[in-house]
């Protein structure tokens, strides 16, 4: 097992965002649906969902959905 | 006029005429929100949103006590065919790569000399780089190996816990305290954050 350049520099970059304890992608699931309706209404993020976010910069997974997720719900969510 | 959270639970929890009207109009609205989420993508057609459509409201239907009103119930039903529709479109981009691939031996990470980076800093970064191998080789378990190792190359969490008969959360654990061992094992060996953050600013 030898690890390429290209991953050295995705798990260094893992690395720095690294945490003891961090939300996992049941957490995030969980509060997805609220993180998206306050993200694109422009209102500010309250405290208690504020670590999804964290998950977000971390998980690809979760991050994939969350955009699809953003351009799915569009204007249905800033005009309400 | 839209239904709010608690008319769309309320009609689609009983069998009958209200809640096949309420099956109908969710239907139309994941479609319409599919559609807008993967337009630029071609390798999704109609029948695969219509598909996605059914399939996110079956699971909808079985998961209707799990709503806890956090959001609309919409962008909640939303949230769940999304990730039904990625899930599949992961398994079929992913379907010919086995977990194998990402032990095998690749082209390994060197430093590059160029003319912004000294031969001091070329070793220095090589020693990091050797450092990091042996960290990954040693400390890490067989499982937590390979997982971090198919994460790095781009696999999603959810294929490998295919794979590995885990799960995508699981799977999160498991890359989470691989992470958390390389980082102390770099620490340890003298390396501080910036110096990590350092080598990865002077390499691209």
């Amino acid at each position: 097992m030898i690890i390429t350049e290209e991953q050295v520099f995705a798990l260094l970059e893992l690395l720095a965002l690294t945490r003891d304890t961090e939300p996992n992608c049941d957490d995030c699931l969980q509060h997805m649906a609220e993180f998206a309706e306050t993200s694109l209404s422009g209102k500010s993020v309250p405290e208690a969902i504020a670590h999804i976010d964290e998950h977000l910069e971390r998980c690809q997974d979760c991050r994939e959905e969350f955009s699809a997720l953003k351009d799915a719900l569009g204007k249905d969510i800033m005009a309400s | 006029m839209e239904l709010s959270s608690r008319d769309w639970l309320a009609d689609l929890a009983t069998a009958g005429s209200k809640q096949d009207e309420a099956l109908a109009d969710l239907r139309h609205i994941l479609i319409m929100r599919l559609r807008r989420a993967f337009s630029g993508n071609k390798r999704v057609d109609e029948s695969f949103i219509e598909d996605v459509a059914q399939d996110g409201l079956l699971s909808i239907l079985g998961s209707l006590e799990k709503f806890e009103g956090r959001s609309l119930f919409t962008t909640w039903a939303t949230t769940i065919t999304i990730r039904i529709a990625l899930t599949q479109m992961r398994r079929r981009r992913w379907k010919d790569v086995s977990l194998d691939e990402f032990m095998a031996n690749q082209p390994a990470a060197s430093p590059h000399s160029s003319q912004s980076v000294g031969v001091e800093e070329t070793e220095l970064r090589k020693q990091l780089l050797q450092k990091m191998h042996e960290v990954i080789s040693e400390q890490l378990t067989e499982k937590q190996r390979v997982a971090l190792l198919a994460e790095l190359k781009g696999m999603p969490q959810e294929e490998i816990g295919r794979r590995t008969g885990s799960n995508r959360n699981a799977i999160y654990k498991l890359t989470h305290d691989a992470r958390k061992k390389v980082k102390k094992g770099m620490l340890d060996a003298g390396y501080s954050a910036e110096d990590l953050v350092l080598f990865k600013g002077t390499s691209k």
